[in-house]
């Protein structure tokens, strides 16, 4: 296969080995060392592609990251189709399939092209002027039913997988002394000074093979051998140094403050056949004590009519595909040269047999050091001429020179067959990273171009080679072994390498070159099929700054955020404002720098291992029980605990019916809690909750409410004394670690002269609640050592004691309305203890109840749970709760708020019960309460349902909700909308059950 | 991620392992029953939010489990000194701390 495209020989694959692939379902071969886009060429095809708007027929522009046209998708099987992949960067394997994109029925014949035909309607602000007008917006029928989905299927680019991802991802932290980015000259320079100098080093680069620009020089010598060679020895030392990393495949896409830089490595990619074991990609977060950045540059198309023709590439890229990988990708070549990289890569077509018909450089002075031996070869160079038109579908066949006149005119010439067009237009420093790490840019007249100049503090970095603008071999060699030297803290030594056949003139020109005939389009952002019409378009509307034409046209906005396009449009609409460049602006860089999967950021945080679980100790029990389980913040707790042929409802009117007629038990273990312990633990409580702890007798509880500062509930639950110093405080299973840090808060900041300790200890107690008119009895043959009858244990008291021989801590405490107890036990005992009182619970006719009945029975007496009754703007007062504050306090956290003007007004919302005037009727949570009937749309709701429920003990349906002013309004009739219609409600107080709480003390 | 140093710790850790806590050196009155209205309102409500430098609280909840105080420039986001809780806000005359 050493065909008409392959060069006889050179280069850096291995023509020993062969590799087939297959590219819209047709099979070619290449060689190892191949990226797809090279064995693409090699085999005669330039169409890979069509363009995103107008569906041209697009070829290969690049030959690396910048690539914008060659995007295709690959097939690496079930759920493993990755579109939008660079045919520049996607390294060739064996059995590669790779399918082209945005084009139907085929790449050759495709129907959008038609796209073209209306290319007036396509251009800038065409979406925003046509469709997004406020008359247009909803109302517009054709939008919606022909535009849109017209516009979404012809405008695209690859479809994403709709299968799982099945491959695994990686993530790995680092640190070094010194982060390289960029394995380029200056980049491998740096490296080898760093390491020279004992630092620990990692190098990185997004290529397969070390060695940047310098892979893609033929004639060039470093220090007396081939570039080629002297990188292989280069990356031979470095390999050989144990406190340097050497990451290939590997793209620097974020750089964050404090020098925290976001890697991506590709792990499996460009494998044929890799272990499935193995991960696909691997994030590095590396904290580097310096970086060097020498990203290096990118070369600029030369902005000329339908300049877009698949065979017309950059002269770097031509060069690349020439020297590295061995293929020509033309016969018959002409160049447009505005800096010596064109004169380079007519000098390495014509030398590697394609024949180059022309160069013509289109600076009126333009006369490259290189032109000699240009001519020497045979080659005509035009000076001051450019291109004015071109020819082919789907290769370019000719280009029309024309010579440069004034105002960007150019009289047009002779047409010049040819199936291979390279156009030099100049380097653009790859400044991304830098501007990611919030560096200042300066424009520089020298370079024509933005180069970093004040590094933003904290970040302690230096940029190298091209990417400030020092280009050629043999200074950015030097400039990145001087970085190297710097970053770890040396003297420059001064060190030179001896370079020959190196070029250094990067310049170039950027803007727009003679104006099309009537039909042409002169593209500046291929990816997004942006022109220069659109551009001045933009500039005549009014549009001034950078920031403005981009969102406008779209230009720079495509997944190559415009790396090739970015400084053409700025010159062309600086030139049309008739202001320089700098003062138009740049657009602002944003990682990533290339695409990222999603595998790649999310790593192993998928699956189970996306949110992290939290399982009680009864929790295999009542799994096995067929328990349904609720996510309640990180928790499973068991919602309801169905028996055959039970649905949710049934199931929670039999369980609540149970409680109250005999006994049920239920799962409190994830009920936050907290010991407080310390001399001054008593003093400590009283002056962060509403209510008196300080002659709270040991042995007792109390319902403890706290407050914020500003007066509002935050968490409520039972606080017990253990011991004249020692209290066991529980909170809401969602507020625990709020409320531990609500107390180390005071307790550190604000009270430090208190002595107090504060310990979580949710995960150390399981938590058995027993509650129903039986529930003595169930623990009665449990309990040893302590006495749980009436007298000696009274509601809200707390004893220690042994429950099956295990050491406990037994509440009092009821949270439905009936005798009831809490148990607590160290957690590995709770899964025992649950059985034996199972055990129990059986005998007494009893059940299990899960979080749903706990809610109904405990709204049947009106108590309210933090965060459904009360939504931080609730006071004590407003839901019936001012009786728990202490007499005579003087201060607590938000005891001053609570005489605050606003909360002193009538008009505040309080907690009442609603009885629906139908008693089926369960009335929705959050629907809004108010005065009359049928309330005009805009009417002001008095108040909402903060809980509402079936309520099988009282055979009818209940409801809390907040209502203004809603203790006066009891005995009253109001009305809550619903869309089918009102629904009456009567106001009441919200006790539904037992109002006296005699079952409560039975 | 910012690096932050635990002034209880003595070393910089990655910001994950802190919890911010709003700004700092806004004491709780001694005396909250003699404040005014006003006053009490700004005590709850009224910050400086700061175009520079800016004193705030932070907690190194997944370390030592203590607040300190911070000097962070809310412009560039870097963190110029860590201070113990109950000292006051220091000047800028000594090494940065935190940041580099
Ligand atoms: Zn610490």
């Amino acid at each position: 296969m050493a065909g008409l495209h392959r060069t006889n020989g050179g280069g850096r694959v291995d023509r020993t080995k062969r590799l087939s692939f297959t590219f819209d379902g047709k099979a070619y071969e290449g060689f190892a060392g191949d990226k797809l886009a090279s064995a693409l060429l090699a085999n005669g095809v330039h169409l890979v592609g069509r363009s995103y708007k107008y569906h041209r027929p697009r070829g290969i522009l690049s030959a690396g990251a910048e690539e914008p046209n060659a995007l295709v998708t690959v097939d690496r099987g079930r759920g493993r189709t990755a579109p939008n992949l660079r045919a520049t960067q996607v390294e060739l394997y064996d059995g590669l399939v790779a399918e082209s994109q945005n084009r139907w029925p085929s790449l050759a014949y495709d129907f959008g092209a038609v796209n073209s035909l209306f290319s007036p309607l396509l251009a800038a602000g065409f979406y925003y002027k046509t469709f997004m007008g406020p008359r247009l917006l909803g109302s517009n029928w054709a939008w919606h039913k022909i535009y849109e989905p017209l516009i979404r299927r012809a405008a695209g680019l690859g479809k994403a997988p709709s299968l799982p991802d099945p491959d695994r991802y990686a993530n790995r932290f680092a640190h070094c002394d010194v982060l390289v980015i960029g394995a380029g000259p200056a980049g491998l320079a740096a490296a080898l000074a760093a390491a020279e100098a004992g630092a620990r080093v990692i190098l990185c680069d997004e290529q397969a093979e070390l060695g940047g620009s310098l892979l893609s020089e033929w004639s060039v010598e470093i220090d007396g051998v081939p570039a080629s060679s002297w990188v292989d020895e280069a990356v031979r030392t470095l390999a050989a140094s144990s406190r340097v990393t050497l990451l290939p495949r590997t793209q620097a896409f974020g750089y964050f403050a404090q020098n925290f830089v976001a890697l991506a490595e590709r792990l499996t990619d460009h494998l044929g056949n890799p272990d499935p074991a193995a991960p696909r990609e691997r994030l590095w977060q590396v904290r580097a004590k310096e970086v060097v950045l020498a990203t290096g540059a990118i070369e600029r198309p030369i902005v000329f009519p339908d300049n877009d023709r698949p065979g017309i590439m950059l002269a770097d890229a031509a060069r690349t595909y020439v020297n590295r990988y061995g293929v020509r990708p033309g016969l018959r070549a002409v160049v447009i040269a505005a800096c010596d990289s064109g004169y380079a890569a007519a000098l390495d077509l014509h030398r590697a047999g394609t024949a180059v018909a022309m160069v013509i450089d289109p600076r009126a002075n333009g006369d490259s050091g290189l032109a000699g031996s240009v001519r020497a070869a045979g080659i005509e160079v035009q000076i001051g001429a450019t291109v004015t038109a071109t020819r082919g579908s789907q290769r370019v066949s000719a280009v029309q020179i024309g010579r440069a006149g004034t105002e960007g005119r150019a009289s047009t010439g002779e047409w010049v067959p040819c199936d291979h067009v390279v156009m030099a237009g100049g380097w653009t420093p790859s400044v991304h990273l830098f501007s990611q790490s919030r560096g200042k840019l300066a424009w520089s007249d020298d370079a024509q171009a933005f180069l970093p100049s004040a590094i933003a503090p904290g970040q302690a970095q230096r940029s190298a080679g091209a990417c400030r603008g020092v280009f050629g071999v043999a200074a950015a060699l030097d400039d990145g072994f001087a970085a190297g030297r710097a970053a770890v803290g040396r003297e420059p030594l001064g060190r030179t390498f001896k370079v020959t056949h190196d070029i250094t003139d990067f310049r170039g020109i950027a803007g727009s070159h003679g104006a099309g005939a009537r039909g042409s389009k002169a593209f500046v952002d291929f990816q997004h099929d942006v022109t220069v019409r659109d551009l001045k378009l933009a500039a005549q509307e009014g549009f001034r700054a950078i920031e403005h034409v981009k969102r406008y046209t779209t230009t720079g906005m495509a997944t190559d955020q415009g790396k090739t396009s970015n400084i053409n449009a700025l010159a062309i609409v600086a030139d049309h404002l008739g202001k320089p460049i700098p003062e138009v602006g740049l657009t602002t860089f944003r990682q990533p720098y290339t695409p990222v999967t999603f595998g790649t950021i999310a790593g192993a945080s998928r699956g189970d291992l996306f949110d992290p679980v939290r399982r009680t100790p009864c929790d295999a029990w009542a799994q096995a029980q067929g328990a349904m389980f609720e996510d309640v913040g990180a928790w499973k707790r068991a919602h309801y605990f169905p028996q055959a042929g039970e649905d949710m409802h049934t199931a929670v009117a039999r369980e609540c019916r149970t409680v109250r007629s005999a006994v049920g038990m239920f799962d409190a273990s994830t009920l936050g809690k907290i010991e407080v312990v310390g001399p001054d633990a008593a003093e400590f409580l009283e002056r962060l909750y509403i209510n008196s702890f300080q002659k709270l007798g040991v042995g007792r509880c109390r319902y403890g409410v706290l407050l914020n500062e500003a007066g509002f509930i935050i968490d409520d639950g039972v606080i017990g004394r253990i011991a004249a110093d020692r209290f066991h405080v529980t909170t809401t299973t969602g507020g625990a670690a709020r409320v531990l840090h609500m107390m180390e808060d005071y307790a550190q900041t604000e009270f430090p002269d208190l002595k107090v300790w504060l310990t979580s200890t949710t995960e150390q107690w399981a938590v058995i609640a027993v509650q129903g008119p039986r529930a003595r009895d169930v623990l009665a043959p449990l309990v040893d050592g302590v006495d749980i009858g009436a007298t000696d244990f009274p509601h809200m008291s707390v004893k220690a004691g042994r429950i099956c021989g295990v050491d406990a801590r037994i509440f009092r405490v009821s949270f439905t309305g009936e005798l009831g107890f809490e148990i607590n036990v160290p957690a590995d005992f709770g899964a025992d203890v649950w059985e034996a009182v199972w055990r129990e619970v059986q005998k007494h006719g009893g059940c299990a109840y899960g979080t749903e009945s706990m809610h109904v029975l405990r709204a049947e007496k009106g108590f309210i749970i933090v965060g459904q009754e009360t939504d931080g703007t609730v006071t004590p007062d407003d839901v019936g709760l001012g009786w728990a504050t202490g007499k005579g306090k003087r201060d607590f956290v938000g005891m001053r708020s609570l005489s605050r003007p606003d909360m002193v007004r009538s008009g505040r919302k309080q907690l009442v019960g609603l009885l629906t005037a139908d008693p089926k009727r369960v009335l929705e949570e959050g629907s809004q309460v108010v005065e009359g009937l049928r309330p005009p749309a805009g009417t002001p709701a008095l108040g909402h349902v903060t809980s509402a429920y079936w309520s099988e003990a009282l055979g009818r349906s209940i409801a809390l909700a907040l209502v203004a002013d809603g203790r006066t309004r009891i005995g009253t009739r109001l009305n809550v909308p619903m869309p089918d219609g009102d629904v009456a409600v009567d106001v009441v107080t919200p006790v539904f059950l037992d109002p006296k709480g005699e079952r409560l003390n039975g | 991620m910012l690096l932050i140093t635990c002034p209880y710790c003595c070393t910089a850790r990655p910001e994950s392992e802190f919890r911010y806590s709003g700004e700092a050196h806004i004491a709780r009155p001694l005396e909250p029953a003699t404040v005014s209205d006003d006053d009490w309102a700004a005590f709850l409500y009224m910050r400086t939010n700061p175009k520079g430098l800016h004193a705030e609280r932070w907690r190194h909840i997944h370390g030592c489990g203590r607040f300190f105080n911070a000097l962070r420039n809310t412009v560039t986001d870097q963190i110029l000194k860590t201070y113990p809780a109950g000292t006051p806000r220091p000047g800028l005359g000594a090494p940065a701390e935190g940041g580099r």
